[in-house]
């Protein structure tokens, strides 16, 4: 039986200064699970995501993974963590191949050949594979930001707003992606602001509002109906995806 | 009226008392220096003044250095506060000595400025200073503007002993021309001009020690100014 | 513990290779070096009765000036770019990165002084280099790439960037100017190591004590 969750995080703040960003979050998150989090502008979902990543330390509050805080063994804990943020953590003047290959000497990969030819297939980049990173399209550059993510075949995969400044057209080849990657045992916490693309990846959805979760439910509870006025009402209009 | 608000106002009528008592030992009580030229003997007196301002300053840079190291380890905003208190009094009392020396080195040696090791090192320190509050004022987040400095006030406070050395050792290969008028001992202080001499030194401890819980209390007022303004999207 | 070496080599390997594709911290160190010794060369051609006496001062601004220059960039590029985070995920003690990021710099500089050396040496006609120079300076260049790049990475987080950081390191890199350039003065003048011991261990002290420092402090230089 699995009783302690993957992930727990049990009153977590975040200050900046006097500036609260989160609040005093309480979650679980159960192995396997893709959790969609929306929420407006400075919601606090990159620091949410950022604390999870060990890239930015808790004001208070604990954050466990597999009954671990994540304070007692950071670098332990980011072996199991990928992450696919803002930016695509890649260099301009490496190949795609170079990039992934310093990658996986960051992760102590030992012979990581097979693993860097099998993403860039996965990615349709390994055509591309001896062209600097500089050369490439945004979505490009999106799917190699994945591929990277995905290089040490981390359990959980932290996304966020990996779909913004992508073209419908590419936006659609990076859901179908996920969804591939996605599986039934890696653990996804994306962030996004498109509700119907955020909907079609998750099994549970989360609404974070000025560092609170407002709303959180089983996806499969929810119609959409139902959830866009609310969504609406929480995160704007006003938000371009 | 708070406690900590009439333990300061104590401490400030001490530190006034006991600096009217020692520019009146200074200036009236000590006696004249006999070993130096007679020219110069105000100007001697400069000493006690001098003395204390400079051991104040370095007194102030060690308590920045243990505040800075202290607020890495427990990111409390009280440590920062030290911090940059304790470096702004540091800077002030440095200029206080440098001022100070050059109005000494004018009578005694002719010149305003002489390369001497302990007026140079003072001198680097002042910009070492000058840039901690450069870097504070180049950050606008304040829990990163804090841990950023501390990192600096920790490598700055590490070099000056370094500085000293190396200024001190480099002017061996010039003959030492003049005696260091900083040093009372070499200076033959008579027993009267000991006591004014130590009982300066207590009262710049006091004058600092005021000065410190004075400026560390106003940095607790300008955070809640700051959180004030803040919730009023000032 | 190899996986740590692993890890700086990595990060070693990572900006050397940007930099031969790119070469913009280079050329412009190497380029600022040139012009710098040639502007000596004037400023003190006619008024200084022999243009020898100037060289250990000559050699060492001009390697701290042109060094300061590429610290700059260390860290800028990997802030604009976001890739600092990537580097930060590295499931390895941050402090690796550090090394890293510091042998890339200390081997830059120490290029541009294999390459400022012989022009100075023809230059100012006179041949002053011998082992004891090159170990002098390579501990010198050691400390300043220590401090230089943790400096690189709190002057990154600021708004005036580039700007902030000679003002940060040059007063804390004074002693090893000092050191620098007066056990060079020694060095032309024919004393051996032993007679300029104090110089020697003054900036070996220097480069022990800040790369410890900066081995503890790192962590709190890049954490949000």
């Amino acid at each position: 039986m699995m009783t302690t969750p993957l992930i727990e995080v049990t009153r977590l703040r975040k200050a900046f200064g006097r500036h609260r960003v989160l609040k005093g979050i309480d979650m679980r998150i159960e192995a396997g699970s893709s959790v969609v989090m929306f929420g407006p502008n400075g919601a606090g979902k990159t620091t949410f995501l950022r604390i999870l990543a060990t890239l930015s330390k808790p004001t208070s509050g604990t954050v466990r993974v597999a009954g671990v805080d994540i304070r007692d063994n950071p670098e332990g804990i980011r072996q199991y963590l990928g992450l696919v943020g803002h930016a695509p953590l890649l260099y301009d003047d490496l190949t795609a191949y170079e990039n992934l290959r310093f990658y996986a000497r960051l992760y102590g990969m030992e012979a990581s050949g097979e693993r860097i030819r099998e993403l860039l297939e996965r990615v349709g980049l390994w055509h591309r594979r001896h062209d600097l990173v500089r050369t490439f399209s945004r979505g490009m550059v999106q799917r190699m930001a994945i591929a990277r993510a995905l290089l040490h075949n981390p359990p959980i995969l932290l996304l966020d707003e990996p779909d913004t400044g992508l073209d419908p057209q590419a936006a659609e080849m990076m859901t179908d992606l996920l969804r591939e990657i996605g599986g039934s045992e890696r653990t996804i916490i994306m962030t996004t602001h498109h509700l119907e693309r955020g909907l079609a990846l998750a099994d549970r959805v989360l609404i974070l509002v000025g560092g609170e979760i407002v709303f959180d439910q089983p996806a499969s509870d929810i119609d959409y109906q139902e959830l866009r006025p609310l969504y609406d009402a929480y995160v704007g209009e006003g938000v371009v995806a | 009226m708070s406690l900590s608000r009439r333990l300061l106002d104590i401490l400030n009528f001490l530190a006034l008392i006991a600096m009217l008592i020692a520019v009146y030992m200074a200036l009236i009580e000590a006696p004249d220096a006999i070993n130096v030229d007679p020219a110069i003997r105000p100007a001697q007196r400069i000493i006690y003044f001098h003395v204390p301002s400079a051991w104040s300053s370095m007194l102030a840079f060690f308590v920045a250095f243990i505040a800075s190291i202290l607020y890495l380890i427990t990111k409390r905003v009280r440590w920062d506060i030290w911090a940059r208190s304790a470096s702004e009094l540091g800077i002030a009392f440095t200029i206080a000595a440098i001022i100070s020396g050059s109005m000494w080195a004018k009578p005694a040696w002719n010149t305003y400025w002489t390369w001497d090791p302990r007026l140079t090192t003072y001198t680097i320190v002042l910009l070492l200073y000058i840039a901690y509050f450069m870097l504070r004022g180049a950050i606008d987040e304040p829990s990163r503007r804090a841990r950023l400095a501390a990192v600096y006030g920790i490598f700055a406070f590490l070099s000056v002993p370094l500085t000293f050395m190396s200024i001190r050792w480099w002017n061996t290969i010039h003959p030492v021309i003049v005696d260091n008028p900083e040093n009372p001992n070499k200076f033959g202080l008579g027993p009267n001009m000991r006591i004014t001499f130590m009982f300066t030194n207590i009262a710049f401890l006091i004058l600092f020690v005021t000065l410190l819980a004075n400026r560390i209390s106003l940095g607790w007022a300008e955070e809640r100014l700051d959180a004030l303004k803040e919730k009023l999207n000032f | 513990m190899k996986r740590y070496l692993d890890v700086v080599w990595a990060v070693l390997w990572k900006d050397l290779r940007i930099e031969l594709r790119s070469k913009d911290v280079f050329t412009s160190m190497a380029v600022f070096a040139v012009l710098a010794v040639m502007i000596f060369n004037f400023a003190f051609e006619l008024r200084v009765p022999d243009k020898t006496v100037v060289i250990p001062g000559v050699l060492w601004v001009t390697i701290t000036f042109s060094g300061v220059l590429g610290l700059g960039r260390s860290f800028i590029s990997e802030k604009d770019r976001g890739s600092i985070a990537g580097l930060l995920l590295a499931p390895v003690d941050r402090s690796a990165i550090y090394f890293g990021k510091m042998l890339a710099n200390l081997l830059f500089i120490l290029i541009v002084e294999a390459f400022l050396l012989p022009l100075m040496v023809i230059f100012f006609n006179t041949n002053f280099v011998s082992p004891a120079l090159l170990l002098l300076l390579f501990l010198g260049t050691l400390g300043f790439a220590a401090v230089g790049t943790i400096f690189s990475g709190l002057a990154v987080n600021t708004r005036t960037r580039e700007i902030l950081l000679p003002v940060l390191l040059f007063p804390v890199m004074l002693p090893v100017l000092m050191a620098g350039i007066r056990a060079t003065i020694g060095l032309m003048e024919g004393d051996s190591i032993a007679d300029l011991a104090k110089w020697f261990n003054l900036v070996f002290f220097f480069d022990i004590l800040y790369i410890v420092v900066a081995y503890l402090t790192f962590d709190y230089v890049v954490e949000e």
